[in-house]
């Protein structure tokens, strides 16, 4: 708790900007690209997000870590953010329900992190610059040579991290019989995304990423779901050809963010980089076809590119727009059963606004 | 669908004056609501009695009824203007009252009028206990155990029942009026009794008290296709147990895992839903039991209320603005942030600071009183703060609060046995949370501060780390302090004072040497959305944070220094000048700031002046935005003492005062000067004397003859003011005196017994006098003027006594150099007029007089002191038919062992204007009558 005996770190961005703070978790050197999320609660949650692998997380909320760790709040196993950085970091915690401190759980998972940072200028410059490169570190404060380490860290855009945080083996998830039999392809799924399905009754098996349609059409499954993950889009070409295949059998199909664009990949829609993506838990979208608002959790830093959906108006339609800045949120296929959205239903953290969309999957499945 | 085109005009109702559960809140909120449907091109009409409000001011409101909240009003008002729609949500428990009367009586249907923004049902249910517990049972939402009592008896039977601990809960009464906790069977009796009588339905809730709980509250908005956003989530600090009025309470939330915020979020959906069909705020309050994370509701209240005053302040998110959008048919996606200015309104505010709010009590004002903090809220105002984290927020709140401290402790008045803090930490007054900090300093444990306290021990943990900055300062002095130790210090929300008391140091030396090290204050928006997008209004706080966001612009500016925090004495009103003053400046091309920390005004809204810093009005904030700043000068005479005791300060440093100078508002507080003053100009004043003890206040007091009025100088509303009649009441109010206010100068009047009262408010450029109007009381001298029925014009003055009046006035306005505002109070005994005292700002009367007679005068005054006019520049016609009378009000029924009799210390709360067409009025002679009950005590 001593304020004077913090180990320095050292925060360092693409474009020479640093900013010096105190070491949290891990000591060590972390690179990734750096996003912020605007989430005030569910830390854990966002950390444990395998979504966030290869990014270097800062979170504006003033205060992390306060209420420690719970194992049940896991979005999957292990820490997957590359690196934390924060304003102020809570060492000890007071939630009796808690397992362990934030800090344990960091250090646990050898996630290095950096606090005592002025985050809001971190994101405003993030905001006027774009999304970028950086690099933490609380054993190497020489700014040269974190440099030369940043310039070997790979950009964002074109990488593909899917298989990097996905399982390697097929496994079963929910109960061991049911109506009806889900196809999960993880490219990152988050364990309430399981929990949401399962709770429909499905019973469900977990794909590799790079599972082919005909291995998982051995299973016999009733409908298909991509998951959320990590990295860019449009590298994934093998879970493009699975979607593809899986379209034209016209068998149901739902997919979530990263699911979302491989989906939208799959048709022919362009995928790009945004400037600095939406991560948070505050992000309003509108559902076109009721008229009805939605308060979501997003963690994307690709989208579905609108002006490339114009040409497929026949059979796409547009279901979900975000109310910030009209990027797509979602779309269904007119003449499939598959549908698709940008934004998390699952939540976890966040609002539960949009699960209706869960069991709207489930309709699909019975048509 | 857009907006409702069928609505073309809406009335708002009010809340009237100002008590304690129902403050200057509401006035923020109608005046928000007033300003975003004209916005809409609809013609708003307000009602409300309170003359010191901004709403009822015609910059707010097309059509201003300053009328009593009766029925007989609002069928006057509707017969006097075509009304398509009734608003009363903005005006809280009183609006929605009277509401609800002319609802059953059928006035709205006569006339038309639709209600928008509330469904009566949901009212109904919100506010009748035992319907809350049934439907919330029917939707499967957790409450607290209950039963309703209509007699002593069916209460002591339900008691049995359930068990203790209870509380007792009157049905409709405002802010927990009448509501106790038992403990124990002896309790109970006395409970019951109290808890019915209170209750105008004669009916109580008998209910499992839930001792600990942790307790948050949600705001709420939904507009019409049902779509509903949370604004934001409060904690409080204190848990269970304390009103939330009377909590320290903290946002964001600090404690609460996603999970259990989910879980909240979904039943706070639920019931809102549950009650019926409005558009508009909503707010929801919820229990959480900290072994299991069980959740419980508490109330919900369909209406605009306290709490969405503070949200607003705290977010950036203006909900009563959006509110009233929402009751006139928009959707939130149609409408736009105005914060960001691109962004949509249907979102959810994310904050990168803590707010804290802390409560101000003013329990010295009813001695006597029961101070320990519990179901019914006593507090008189509030302070907001807002800093980078919870430590600096919660020390920047101490510093508002205007009680004599400098932060959280570490200013040598702490306490020094263990006892009486363990005591204060398991009963809570209002010093609990300075209580704290002394008990872990002095090296009580964290668990026991938590067990007796039941406070969530996250934030005991961050108030411990002020107890070892403490520690580990105390190894320095002023020069020897590492640079790193003095910039975590400011980091953490230490005043200079405080560094200086625990360095033994002066603020001075501090201010100096952080300046030298460049530990300097930095200025960061409050932005609705943590930075995501770029924000388009000027709303800041400081903190110790490396990038400044606020930058000087070319532009010519002036500082409007707030009120801060209300209280007795000081509330509203000057929350009425500090807008003027800010729109007066605005109006010559001025850049107008404003620093205030009272999150229920007016001015402290984020599109009122062209700067707002969120700021304590405490000397190092102040000096640290005039240092960026660099304005010509400052406004010191709209915000009461507060801000006019920073003059002197100011002065010193060579900041300009805007208006009348520090010498000039020094010679009229400085009693012997004053009479000097006065003897001169051939003015008569009472016999006076000056003493620093008891032994030479006996003294003066036989040089100018029993009964006297003792006093210390430079404080506020008349508070430890006392009439004594002998030495033995002399000497214990001295002493009483002395130990408020060590060093304090007691000043000693003769006093003028069986005396006639009044007042003159004026403005004089330093060539030309204005009076504005003479207010004479009902009640004679002794009663503190804010306390009186005043008058205007006055009804019983001869024309010979009234001229003398002026001249005097005149001759001491022009004397003084007075360049703005001023308030003369004279006693007239025997057809001689006596000057008691002058006071060189705006006050507690302006606004009373600006609506009587229907003048700008504080657009007026401020040109005046800005120098941009002169009084002949202007000319006005007084509107008044009649007479206006402006009518005490107090909050006895919160404190009910306090002795009620009136004196020289201020203890009214709020006030209210009424209209009489002549001296026949009933009203008026009713209260006249009592004037000669005063006389023949």
């Amino acid at each position: 708790m001593n304020y004077f005996k913090k180990v320095p770190a050292v925060l360092l961005l693409e474009d020479g900007q640093a900013y010096h703070g105190y070491s949290i978790g891990g000591i060590g050197t972390s690179a990734g690209e750096i996003c912020f999320n605007t989430g005030m609660t569910g830390y854990q949650e966002i950390f444990s997000d395998p979504s966030y692998f290869g990014q270097l997380l800062v979170m504006t909320n003033a205060h992390i870590g306060n209420y420690g760790t719970l194992a049940d709040d896991q979005e999957s196993k292990g820490m997957k953010i590359s690196g934390l950085i924060c304003k102020n970091f809570s060492q000890l915690y007071s939630r009796k329900q808690a397992d362990q401190s934030l800090n344990q759980s960091l250090i646990d998972n050898h996630i290095i992190g950096i606090s005592d940072v002025d985050t809001r200028a971190i994101v405003r410059h993030i905001r006027n610059k774009g999304a970028m490169n950086a690099i933490i570190s609380s054993e190497d404060q020489d700014i040269e040579s974190l440099k030369n380490k940043l310039a070997k860290i790979p950009s964002m855009n074109g990488l593909e991290l899917a298989t990097s945080v996905c399982t390697k083996e097929a496994y079963s998830y929910g109960p061991d019989t049911a109506t009806y039999k889900i196809a999960v392809l993880d490219l990152g799924v988050k364990t309430s995304i399981l929990k949401n399905l399962a709770a429909l009754h499905f019973q469900l098996k977990v794909f590799p990423a790079k599972t082919t349609f005909q291995e998982m059409q051995q299973w016999q499954p009733d409908g298909y779901f991509f998951s959320n993950g990590p990295g860019d889009p449009a590298p994934l070409d093998f879970a493009i050809e699975t979607a593809r295949h899986i379209l034209d059998a016209d068998i149901a199909f739902f997919g979530i963010c990263l699911g979302h664009q491989v989906l939208a990949r799959a048709l022919g829609l362009d995928t790009f980089k945004m400037h600095h993506g939406h991560r948070g838990a505050n992000h309003p979208v509108l559902n076109l076809e009721t008229g009805r608002s939605e308060i979501t959790t997003q963690n994307h830093g690709f989208a579905v590119d609108a002006n490339s959906l114009k040409p497929f108006s026949n059979q796409i339609i547009l279901t979900h727009q975000n109310l910030n800045d009209q990027t797509i949120e979602g779309f269904r296929l007119k003449n499939r059963k598959a549908f698709s959205v940008q934004f998390h239903p699952e939540a976890s953290p966040g609002p539960h606004d949009s699960s209706y969309l869960f069991e709207q999957f489930k309709q699909y499945l019975t048509q | 669908m857009p907006r409702d085109k069928s609505i073309q005009s809406v009335l708002i109702i009010g809340s009237g004056p100002i008590i304690i559960g129902q403050a200057c809140e509401f006035d923020y909120s109608g005046t928000q609501a007033a300003r975003s449907l004209r916005e809409e091109g609809i013609e708003v009409s307000l009602v409300n009695s309170n003359p010191a409000t901004i709403m009822t001011d015609p910059v707010t409101a097309d059509h201003i009824f300053l009328l009593p909240l009766t029925i007989q009003s609002i069928e006057q008002i509707l017969k006097a203007q075509k009304i398509d729609a009734v608003l009363p949500t903005m005006g809280g428990q009183t609006a929605l009252n009277l509401c609800k009367e002319a609802h059953e009586l059928g006035i709205w249907e006569k006339y038309g009028v639709k209600l928008i923004g509330v469904d009566m049902h949901a009212i109904d249910l919100t506010e009748n206990r035992e319907l809350f517990r049934q439907l919330m049972a029917k939707i499967d939402i957790p409450v607290a155990p209950s039963q309703i009592a209509n007699s002593f008896l069916e209460g002591k039977d339900i008691a049995q029942k359930i068990g203790f601990p209870l509380v007792i809960r009157p049905s409709y009464t405002l802010g927990g009026s009448g509501g106790s906790f038992v403990h124990s069977k002896e309790a109970l009796d006395n409970a019951l009794k109290r808890g019915l009588s209170a209750s105008p339905t004669h009916e109580v809730l008998v209910e499992k008290a839930v001792l600990g709980w942790k307790e948050f509250e949600l705001e709420l908005l939904r507009d019409h296709d049902d779509n509903i956003v949370i604004i934001c989530t409060v904690e409080n600090m204190d848990p269970m147990g304390i009103h939330t009025g009377d909590s320290i309470t903290v946002a964001p939330a600090m404690t609460l895992s996603d999970k259990a915020f989910q879980r909240m979020r979904d039943m706070s959906f639920k019931m809102m839903r549950s009650l019926g069909k409005f558009d508009g705020g909503c707010n929801v309050q919820f229990a959480l039991d900290p072994e299991t994370e069980n959740l419980i509701a508490i109330e919900i209240n369909p209406r605009v209320s306290r709490s969405s005053a503070l949200a607003s302040k705290a977010t950036g998110y203006p909900i009563a603005k959006i509110a009233a959008k929402l009751a006139v048919g928009y959707r939130l996606h149609e409408l736009t942030n105005q914060i960001t200015g691109n962004t949509s309104a249907f979102f959810e505010p994310s904050l990168d600071y803590v707010i804290v709010k802390m409560p101000r009590w003013n329990f010295g004002k009813f001695p006597g009183c029961d101070e320990t903090l519990g179901l019914q809220m006593k507090s008189v105002g509030e302070a907001m703060s807002i800093g980078r984290n919870f430590i600096e927020a919660l020390q920047k709140a101490c510093q508002s609060l205007e009680n004599e401290r400098i932060g959280l402790g570490s200013d040598g008045r702490g306490w020094h046995k263990v006892d009486d803090l363990l005591d204060g930490l398991q009963n809570p007054s209002w010093d609990r949370v300075f209580k704290i900090k002394e008990a872990l300093r002095l090296g009580v444990s964290i668990n026991t501060v938590q067990k007796l306290t039941r406070i969530d021990s996250w934030f005991l943990l961050e108030i411990q780390q002020l107890v070892n900055i403490d520690e580990a300062i105390k190894h320095y002095d002023a020069d020897s302090i590492p640079a790193a130790l003095l910039k975590r210090a400011k980091e953490m929300g230490y005043s200079d004072l405080q560094l200086a008391y625990l360095l033994g140091s002066s603020e001075e030396k501090i201010y100096a040497k952080r300046m030298h090290l460049n530990i300097k204050r930095t200025y960061k928006l409050v932005d609705t959305c943590a930075a995501e997008f770029s924000a388009q209004t000027p709303y800041y706080y400081s903190t110790f944070d490396s990038e400044n966001e606020s930058n000087r612009s070319d532009n010519k500016k002036i500082i409007v220094l707030g009120s801060g925090p209300n209280r007795i004495g000081q509330g509203i009103e000057f929350d009425y000048c500090c807008v003027h003053g800010v729109m007066a400046l605005r109006e010559m091309g001025y850049e107008a700031i404003m620093v205030n920390c009272n999150p229920e005004t007016v001015s402290t809204d984020f599109d009122i002046a062209d700067k707002l810093y969120f700021e304590p009005v405490f000397w190092e904030h102040l000096r640290e935005i005039i240092e960026l700043e660099q304005p010509e000068g400052v406004i010191v005479q709209l915000g009461g003492q507060t801000a006019l005791k920073l003059a002197e300060v100011l002065t010193e440093k060579g900041i300009k005062i805007i208006g009348t100078n520090y010498e000039s508002m020094d010679l009229a507080e400085d009693r012997g000067r004053f009479s000097d003053l006065l003897k001169e100009l051939e003015i008569p004043y009472p016999d006076y004397g000056v003493a620093h003890t008891a032994e030479e206040a006996l003294i003066v007091a036989q040089q100018v003859g029993y009964p006297v009025l003792v006093r210390p100088s430079y404080v506020l509303g008349g508070q430890k003011m006392r009439i004594v009649i002998n030495d033995e009441e002399l000497e214990q109010s001295v002493i009483g005196i002395l130990k408020h206010f060590p060093d304090n100068v007691i000043l000693i009047d003769h006093f003028l017994d069986r005396a006639e009262e009044a007042e003159m408010d004026l403005i004089c450029d330093g060539e030309d006098v204005l009076i504005m109007g003479i207010m004479e009381h009902i009640e004679p001298a002794g009663i503190h003027s804010g306390d009186s029925s005043a008058v205007l014009p006055a009804y019983d003055l001869s024309p010979r006594v009234v001229d003398i009046m002026k001249e005097y006035a005149t001759k001491l306005a022009l004397a003084l150099h007075t360049k703005g505002l001023i308030n003369i109070q004279f006693a007239i005994k025997n057809g001689d007029v006596h000057v008691i005292e002058a006071n060189p700002r705006a006050s507690r009367t302006m606004p009373f007089i600006s609506k009587a007679y229907q003048i700008p005068f504080l657009n007026i005054a401020t040109k005046i002191m800005i120098g941009t006019h002169k009084l002949k520049d202007f000319t006005y016609e007084r509107k008044l038919k009649g007479f206006a009378i402006k009518l005490p009000v107090f909050s006895f029924d919160k404190f009910p062992n306090v002795n009620k009799e009136l004196g020289p210390e201020m203890r009214s709360t709020g006030e209210s204007i009424l209209f009489i067409n002549d001296l026949h009025d009933p009203y008026f002679r009713d209260i006249y009558r009592k004037k000669s009950m005063y006389l023949s005590r």
